[in-house]
């Protein structure tokens, strides 16, 4: 079995040490995928294809990808064009995978797109690209331009009677962007501010038109099933989910880095073995599975596998799959008021409960960090991460992704807090 | 404003790379933001007489420009130094020391956040993740990200931009 078979996403890289250039994609197997779906199947077969291999949506929340491209099919029912979008804002605090597959393997990420297009008959896609991925917005131009004067996107894609112009839009700033309809006024030159939901973008997304968007690892994950078939897909994961993952390990280890593994690797073999371990003097007290807006999981949850079900049966969520890990030398305290200040700050400000309740919370923490905390704050601050991050208070889920890791810390650390206010001041500063 | 002004604050290149844009849209509002970044690419950042002039091009109010350009951090609606300095705070990087080095830049560079240094070389501003966790703490300055960033070698970092 080659290394393309077992690590689909970035094992050319691996093998070529950097940039995975046109001729090497295409010289172990790249656009084979993209052609047999375009000039063999039709649009449902492809759809199908990808639900039967039970791919899930890598951008952080875990949807079917197949289930999603096909609430696209009975649109639109009226004139006009539908959209591709591909979400690669990826800012989510200690994710950092899209990034290396855009700047490392942007044919990947092409050929992927040019399947869910013709899945869904889409004939403008875009990339919705945060500001700040210069060399990845330099890599994936490149690679268009290459891919359009190779016959692989524009006029007569794959010489078949569909055409697909691919466009990079550089984002001007702001996490929120992430989200996907906030990603859809913001590709629409507007404010970036969720929008309400129902419609969901499928029924009216960009310009108001069917829109689909995954994420950059989603569609990265689609040419090898259609270049393997769905059995094998599935066949890879180690637990129910399909495929491979990127993982990642950010924190106080040895090597913090990011590997392509199965789905399903236990959390203690991706540190132990990937991270090669806590760098000497540090224990592990606590991680956020995948990304800031997880709830934490402590040492009971370190052998369980890292897929989604799983990771969710443990009060957390797998989002992004790439880990921050929180030693003994850091105040979870103040750990918590760094996250509650990032997300204070990139709310949107369109609901009142994350433009008000969110910077509340970051100025309490702030006040038990600094030794000013009182009896009673704690059960303000569980009560407000209840209020705060309730379901459909707010339009979008930034609000409950900002209360999930300070619910858990109040859960996991709540002796660390309580110290701060009968203290009066924060145990870990001298 | 006359059509007249409107020439003369807006160059033809930027004109041309607008219309570029706007071409590839459903109709000209929709390459806003586009349009606010090619101008900040010319110009480093988007006065009001460029903000008036854009909003005259793309046919919209003045004011709903601002406010979407106002929206994104990356959009400059003050003057910045010759290189913009963005140190991130988030969580990863918190971990790995990011106070600490963000106190280290501020001295440096004798500013503090949202400031730019009295000869106009350097503006410093707060980023959130840069998605480079694995060699935190990070920093970006201008295009280039800096990652493994070592507080006691900023002089070193910061004498190859003048």
């Amino acid at each position: 079995m080659s290394l393309l078979d077992t690590k689909p996403l970035i094992g050319r890289v691996e093998e070529l040490g950097g940039l995975v250039s046109l001729k090497d994609y295409v010289s172990s197997g790249g656009y084979s995928g993209a052609k047999r779906a375009l000039t063999q199947m039709s649009p449902e077969e492809v759809i199908d294809l990808v639900r039967n291999a039970n791919l899930k949506g890598r951008g952080g929340a875990g949807f079917p990808t197949g289930m999603k491209w096909n609430f696209a099919k009975g649109e639109p029912l009226t004139p006009g064009p539908k959209y591709l979008v591909c979400n690669a804002d990826e800012m989510e605090p200690g994710t950092f995978k899209d990034r290396y597959l855009m700047e490392f393997n942007p044919h990947l990420l092409i050929e992927g797109m040019i399947i869910g297009a013709f899945a869904i008959q889409a004939e403008i896609a875009y990339i919705f690209l945060r500001g700040e991925y210069h060399e990845p917005y330099k890599q994936l131009n490149r690679a268009i331009d290459e891919a359009k004067e190779s016959g692989r996107l524009g006029n007569s894609v794959f010489g078949i009677d569909f055409n697909l112009e691919l466009r990079v839009h550089l984002s001007g700033g702001r996490y929120i962007c992430g989200e996907e309809t906030a990603l859809l006024n913001a590709l629409e030159g507007k404010r970036a501010q969720p929008r309400s939901k129902p419609p969901f973008p499928p029924a009216s997304g960009a310009w108001g038109r069917p829109t689909i968007v995954n994420n950059v690892e989603t569609f990265c994950n689609v040419p090898a099933i259609l270049r393997n078939g769905a059995q094998w897909y599935q066949d890879l994961g180690l637990t129910d989910d399909a495929g491979t993952k990127l993982y990642g390990v950010s924190g106080r280890v040895n090597k913090p880095g990011l590997w392509e593994l199965p789905m399903g690797t236990p959390i203690r073999e991706i540190i132990e073995v990937h991270a090669e371990g806590m760098c000497d003097g540090f224990k592990l007290r606590g991680l956020l599975p995948g990304g800031a807006s997880t709830d934490f999981l402590v040492e009971e949850h370190f052998d369980l596998p890292m897929d989604y079900a799983t990771i969710q049966s443990a009060g957390s969520r797998m989002g992004t799959g790439t880990m921050i890990l929180m030693d003994d030398s850091i105040c979870p305290v103040d750990m918590c008021r760094n996250l509650e200040h990032f997300f204070a700050q990139e709310s949107c400000g369109f609901c009142t409960p994350c433009r008000e309740g969110i910077p509340w919370v970051e100025a309490l923490l702030t006040d038990i960090e600094s030794g000013k905390g009182q009896l009673g704050d704690l059960e303000i601050l569980d009560q407000h991460a209840a209020f705060i991050g309730g379901p459909s208070n707010t339009f979008c889920l930034h609000a409950p992704g900002a209360m999930e890791p300070l619910q858990s810390a109040l859960k996991y650390f709540r002796d660390d807090f309580e110290q701060h206010i009968k203290q009066g001041r924060c145990p870990y500063r001298s | 404003m006359s059509d007249n002004q409107l020439v003369t604050a807006l160059s033809s290149e930027e004109i041309a790379e607008i219309e570029t844009e706007i071409s590839h849209l459903p109709d000209r509002e929709s390459a806003a933001i586009d349009a606010l970044m090619i101008v900040q690419r010319h110009r480093g950042w988007v006065s009001d007489e460029s903000l008036f002039a854009l909003a005259q091009l793309l046919e919209m109010s003045s004011a709903e420009l601002d406010s979407i350009a106002t929206f994104y951090n990356l959009i400059f609606r003050q003057p910045v130094g010759r290189h913009v300095v963005m140190v991130c705070d988030s969580v990863s990087c918190y971990v790995m020391g990011a106070d600490q080095l963000a106190t280290k830049v501020q001295d440096e560079l004798g500013i503090k956040f949202g400031e730019t240094t009295n000869d106009g070389r350097f503006t410093l501003l707060p980023i959130v993740c840069l998605g480079a966790c694995d060699r935190a703490p990070t920093m970006m300055i201008d295009k280039d990200l800096i990652g493994l960033v070592d507080p006691s070698s900023l002089q070193d970092v910061f004498s190859r931009y003048e």
